[in-house]
């Protein structure tokens, strides 16, 4: 599909445009912003956060938790991956697919899952403490251990997906190769096997660690007061300390793209793609009853551990609001809490709200990407590095920057200054929703693009077809199961937003999530949990449609 | 009148020029073969035709007529891609329907056009599976049905054999071979495969490095090549240097590097040659005899150095008189053949020698 000159320059000026003003200048504004007091320049703000020991301590404890987000994500990940994708064992099929159920879980959902579960009057820890008869509850999970508890159980999946398709990527002709080379299973290993699987590993860390300084929703329920970087930008906002907030911002936002140009570099260079074609990896069957039923023992106890969250929010759903005190499990069940939802106009709204906004925001992203993506293909067009890296950039921002960019840059209109007052509209929160997902749609539609053979256009235009019947009995419907796929996924993680939504929320036009929140903070656990199901259930269902055209990038990220 | 025209067709990429004032004129009903290595502008010589692409110079005419204004959908050529492009989402009948469909044809008429081009490649049976099912023979002959549906005026085939096994290509090679000449209709063929091109075309337009070389039929490019590139292209050969020294009645006298003359009869229209003046001389390995007969030349006596079984032929390696010399003999089970290190003699007929033009 080359490009005639025309139609590439009547694409590429609006896709340039949107980029540079809804995702590039709204940072730009923020750093300027930071930059200036009373239109002059000042270090100042830069100098009150360096010299603030809570700033620093909030950057410092957003380092840690990171690291070792990482850090308890491969522990976990990693292993599981090798025993699902190198071993053969009744049941593996189920475990395999099973160990990805953390995705399911929106931010939010997932948090207040934990908290129901493991929090101090959860589930879990209640009934320990009856069990072993304690006076006090067996142990306390809040401030850092609960926030890295989350975020191992959510982003060890990173790990465990990319080291699983580089396993099942991974030419077994190599490990026969080493092998009959005379290296033993243990060099092999080591001097193989592992460094094949480097790449995967290094992605999968700088993912976790991009996500988990993004996580906001782990620290402003679990924290329990933790300072982090992204919840400090929420609250310097609300404590109207907006200059501190623009340098938390920036301060964020930097480390953030760090670690977006490494990962970006680190995949750019392509290292151990593999070479020939060779042989697809054999599953080792493991041997002796002991051992396959130990495993199967183990998997049916790893999968009851991961879909705790999932029951929980399921059991509380039932519950009746106001019941549950101070007993391990509520005492009173009923299924109003779902009946409510859709009968009460005041519980109905916030699914409506955003089901609207979520939809604009994802018609918005599959019109743009299907331009975007289409010249993302374009081999000899101009710029194609700088619209990548642009339509990328949202991905690397926080939740919480986003909102802030926005609330920044639109909070008044001012046409000279490319600013439109959408601060308080019902506008901002499908803009935001737009912004972050644009890089899911983008690489979504760009991947179908590129599946497709470029000579089937071609065909099509011999045979008769003009430009435009070509694109329509042709191109759009070869590349609506990738467009569906990233659009829908678009669609479930905006239906159930949470980071910027919490910061420019309009009260006329609150989402879901947000309402989840209020639910909660009223003690109506089983309206807030059924909420939660409803979200969960709409997750699964675009997994179980469109999953096969999703690869493990697209995942929801971003606790 | 020629059915298609080509006049210094040129298409530049930045710096490159795949296809560099390319002149040609294809008669109805021919098929002509574009030969040559990859690279060599073959494949951007059918686009331009096709209207993928656009001239950066040159002009192209069918029956007279400038086509380069039309656009592809326009210009009515059926196209059979290398990677014969069909339409997954569709199945056998829909691919091959959907040129008529996009043309607006529909019902009966539409139908019986399509059922026509299913017979003509033996797919009947195959229409409503989707095409992805099918083998690689097969998705090849529904990519000739869909270009042959549309009844186009002239057929472009872009290397549509070579994403086949070697056994199945010659089967199909000769189906299409029947096809295209059954329907009668101008064909311009794409290949790198020098066999292919002797056997599906009427003439082949050899291209090398996006310039054209030669024209011709297919023994035409064989023995008489018009440069050495064609010569070291086309088949086997020996290509040695000789001088003239006179020339004796009809015949013009050369001398080989070891000093054995070779006497050889004169073409007509053969320009005078001026003694001394070096010249390249082709000879092909399976011309070389290592018996003499009438008319022989004598090439002298040459060591076996290597031999190679090659069930029809033997091929051998052998030097003499400063000379490497390929030969080939046909195999025998009542013939041994040489040995490496056995000590010939050669010959070859006067009439097997090609001198190349300066």
């Amino acid at each position: 599909m080359s490009v005639t000159r025309k139609s590439a320059l009547l694409l590429t000026l609006p896709v340039f445009g949107l980029l540079l003003w809804l995702v590039l200048y709204p940072n730009l504004f923020v750093l300027w912003k930071s930059l200036v007091s009373d239109d002059r320049f000042t270090l100042a703000h830069y100098a009150a956060f360096f010299s603030s020991p809570s700033q620093v301590e909030a950057l410092g404890n957003s380092l840690f938790i990171s690291l070792g987000s990482v850090l308890l994500s491969a522990l976990i990940g990693v292993p599981l991956a090798f025993l699902f994708h190198r071993f053969d064992f009744p049941g593996r099929r189920i475990f395999a697919a099973l160990a990805s159920l953390p995705v399911l879980l929106p931010p939010l959902v997932g948090v207040i899952a934990f908290l129901f579960l493991y929090g101090e009057s959860g589930i879990l820890t209640r009934g320990l403490q009856m069990l072993l008869g304690l006076s006090e509850p067996p142990f306390s999970l809040r401030g850092i251990p609960a926030i890295l508890w989350v975020h191992a159980y959510t982003m060890y999946v990173y790990f465990y997906l990319f080291v699983s398709a580089a396993l099942k990527r991974l030419d077994e002709s190599l490990r026969e190769a080493s092998l009959s080379l005379g290296a033993s299973r243990t060099r092999t290993f080591l001097r193989v096997t592992l460094p094949v699987l480097t790449p995967a590993m290094v992605g999968a860390a700088l993912l976790t660690f991009m996500t988990s300084m993004a996580s906001f929703s782990a620290p402003y329920i679990f924290g329990g007061g933790v300072r982090v970087l992204s919840l400090q930008i929420y609250n310097s906002k609300l404590n109207g300390d907006l200059e501190m907030a623009l340098v938390e911002t920036v301060v964020l936002t930097l480390v953030s793209l760090l670690f977006l140009v490494l990962l970006q570099r680190y995949e750019a260079t392509g290292r151990y793609r593999s070479v020939g074609k060779g042989a697809s990896p054999s599953l080792r069957p493991l041997r002796g009853k002991g051992l396959r039923l130990a495993m199967a023992v183990v998997g049916i106890a790893a999968v009851f551990f991961l879909l705790l969250p999932h029951l929980t929010l399921v059991l509380i759903s039932f519950s009746q609001d106001g019941a549950w005190t101070t007993q391990i499990l509520p005492p009173r069940y009923t299924a109003a809490n779902y009946g409510r939802l859709l009968a009460d106009d005041s519980f109905l709204e916030p699914i409506l709200n955003s089901l609207k906004m979520a939809t604009l925001a994802t018609a918005a992203n599959l019109a743009f990407a299907l331009a975007g993506g289409w010249l993302l293909i374009q081999g000899k067009l101009r710029g194609r590095r700088l619209l990548s890296a642009l339509t990328l950039l949202p991905w690397a921002l926080p939740g919480t920057v986003v909102a802030l960019n926005l609330a920044t840059t639109f909070s008044v209109s001012d046409p000279l200054q490319a600013r439109v007052l959408l601060v308080g509209t019902f506008w901002i929160l499908p803009l935001a929703y737009f912004i972050r997902n644009i890089p899911l749609v983008v690489r979504a539609v760009q991947a179908g693009f590129e599946q497709l053979d470029p000579n089937l256009h071609w065909a099509a235009r011999s045979l008769g077809a003009s430009w435009f019947y070509s694109l329509r009995r042709i191109l759009l419907p070869l590349l609506l199961p990738a467009a569906a796929a990233g659009s829908m996924l678009a669609f479930v993680t905006a239906l159930g937003e949470f980071v910027s939504s919490i910061v420019i929320y309009t009260v006329d036009s609150r989402p879901i999530s947000v309402e989840i929140l209020s639910q909660l903070r009223q003690f109506n656990f089983g309206s807030a949990a059924a909420y939660g199901v409803l979200l969960i259930l709409m997750i699964a269902a675009v997994f179980l449609l469109f999953g096969r055209y999703l690869d493990e990038r697209h995942r929801p990220a971003g606790q | 009148m020629a059915h298609l025209e080509l006049h210094g067709l040129t298409r530049r990429f930045e710096e490159l020029t795949a296809l560099d004032r390319l002149s040609l004129e294809v008669a109805p009903g021919e098929i002509l073969t574009l030969l040559g290595p990859s690279g060599c502008g073959k494949t951007t010589a059918i686009r331009l035709i096709a209207g993928f692409l656009k001239p950066t110079a040159g002009r192209i005419l069918v029956n007279g007529r400038d086509i380069g204004p039309i656009p592809p959908e326009k210009r009515n050529m059926g196209m059979v891609f290398q990677s014969y492009a069909l339409f997954p989402h569709l199945n056998v009948f829909e691919n091959v329907a959907f040129g008529l469909r996009a043309r607006g044809i529909a019902g009966r008429a539409a139908r019986s056009k399509v059922e026509r081009a299913l017979d003509l490649v033996e797919l009947a049976p195959h229409r409503n599976r989707p095409v992805f099912e099918l083998s690689g023979g097969e998705q090849q002959r529904v990519a000739v049905a869909r270009a042959v549906a549309i009844e186009p005026q002239i057929l472009l085939l872009d290397e549509p054999l070579s994403n086949l096994d070697a056994s199945l290509r010659e089967q199909t090679r000769a189906q299409l071979d029947r096809l295209i000449r059954t329907l009668g209709i101008t064909a311009i063929f794409v290949t790198h495969d020098q066999e292919e091109a002797f056997a599906l075309s009427d003439r082949i337009a050899l291209l090398w490095e996006g310039a054209l070389q030669q024209v011709g039929a297919a023994d035409q490019l064989y023995f008489q090549p018009a440069n050495e590139r064609v010569a070291r292209f086309v088949g086997k050969s020996n290509l040695w240097e000789v001088t003239f020294r006179e020339y004796s009645r009809d015949r013009g006298i050369f001398s080989l590097p070891s000093g054995a003359l070779l006497r050889l009869p004169r073409a007509a229209g053969d320009g005078e040659l001026r003694r001394g003046v070096r010249r390249r001389m082709l000879l092909r390995p399976e011309n070389v005899t290592f018996v003499p007969a009438d008319d022989s030349l004598a090439l002298g006596p040459a060591r076996v150095l290597s031999r190679r079984f090659a069930g029809a032929g033997t091929e051998y390696l052998l030097e003499g008189g400063g000379l490497r010399v390929l030969a080939s003999r046909t195999n025998s089970p009542a013939a041994a053949g040489y040995r490496v290190g056995d000590e010939v003699e050669l010959y070859c007929s006067s009439r097997a020698v090609y001198v190349l033009p300066g």
